[in-house]
């Protein structure tokens, strides 16, 4: 069989959804962020909900996010997303509402907003990419930074006795009675991508059936800020920052 | 011989040339090309065509959503 005869379009089984803009993506060859913003376009592809989504954009690598999924966005105010989200479905409870945000953006200068979004149990869906660094700004130390690591700030690795241990902000915001889904998942794999979408889904899903809040956060690799080859950082991340940020749900109700 | 056949279509101008597809096939089927896109990245080609099973692996990891995945049963 000649390959002409298999690229046909009744055999085709999977690409790119239209929801995804022809915007080429200005992040870094081998991002995770490009492959949760497919997630996130073909979750909302799948459940024919793209009239009535909104999408809070962060401040950080994702700032650019309303470039790249064909939906209604807000822009926040850095790490204010939670809040901006909060008033968006509010305003409009029948529309399904998320955030997407980095760990600087959550888990530093947003900490206040999304720890009480959560205790709220504002019916949002929270997308957390850490990648235990500052990538937009040059890769400094973050809160989620390992112990050990070494960033832009903290060349020689974090120094727990100086800078404090990393931030396990899901574990936290999984104990918040606001909270009704929290669940840590990875993009480095096939698999891992498919576990992810299920949560990306039961997190909008939630949304749409005001359940409370959902976090999904997604352990990422930040090849750049590492300065690794994305295939590198995955297995750094499989093998470093898994032990630190374990896979799987934290809470299900 | 694999169950199905399958081929895939990148989007040259679209790939960033990160190499993660070709880490994640299963079956070894793609490379990098030694030819650059416009931006002057190596994008990635099927080398081994007749390897490609359409599993889809290389397009569900592909952070560009360059990859077209194209199957068919084997007779």
């Amino acid at each position: 069989m000649t390959l002409e005869e298999i690229i046909k379009p009744e055999n085709r089984i999977y690409g790119k959804t239209p929801l995804l803009t022809e915007t080429p993506m200005h992040y870094c060859p081998g991002c995770s962020h490009g492959v949760v913003h497919k997630l996130i376009a073909e979750v909302i592809e799948e459940m024919n909900i793209a009239e009535k989504t909104v999408g809070i954009a962060p401040v950080g690598c994702a700032v650019f996010a309303y470039n790249y999924i064909d939906i209604d966005w807000q822009e926040a105010a850095h790490g204010r997303a939670p809040a901006l989200a909060t008033a968006v479905k509010r305003l409009n409870p029948d529309n399904c509402v998320f955030t997407y945000q980095g760990d600087g953006d959550l888990a530093a200068i947003g900490t206040a907003e999304t720890i009480h979004a959560c205790n709220r149990g504002e019916n949002i869906a929270i997308f957390f990419i850490n990648n235990g660094i500052y990538g937009m700004t040059g890769g400094q130390m973050a809160p989620t930074t390992l112990e050990g690591m070494k960033t832009a700030t903290c060349p020689n690795g974090r120094d727990v006795s100086m800078e404090g241990y990393p931030l396990k902000i899901s574990d936290m915001l999984a104990i918040l009675d606001g909270t009704c889904y929290v669940t840590r998942q990875a993009v480095h794999t096939a698999a891992a991508t498919a576990r992810t979408k299920k949560a990306i889904r039961k997190a909008l899903e939630n949304s749409m059936n005001s359940k409370g809040t959902s976090v999904v956060e997604i352990v990422s690799t930040c090849n750049s800020g590492w300065k690794m080859t994305p295939h590198q950082a995955n297995k750094w991340m499989v093998e470093n920052m898994f032990p630190a940020y374990p896979l799987g749900d934290l809470k299900d109700r | 011989m694999a169950k199905n056949r399958g081929a895939v279509v990148i989007d040259i101008e679209r790939c960033k040339g990160c190499q993660l597809c070709k880490e994640a096939c299963p079956s070894k089927v793609l490379s990098m090309n030694i030819e650059a896109n416009s931006k002057g990245y190596h994008y990635a080609y099927m080398e081994v065509t007749e390897a490609c099973t359409g599993c889809a692996s290389c397009a569900y990891v592909c952070p560009d959503a360059c990859i077209t995945v194209y199957r068919v049963k084997n007779d």
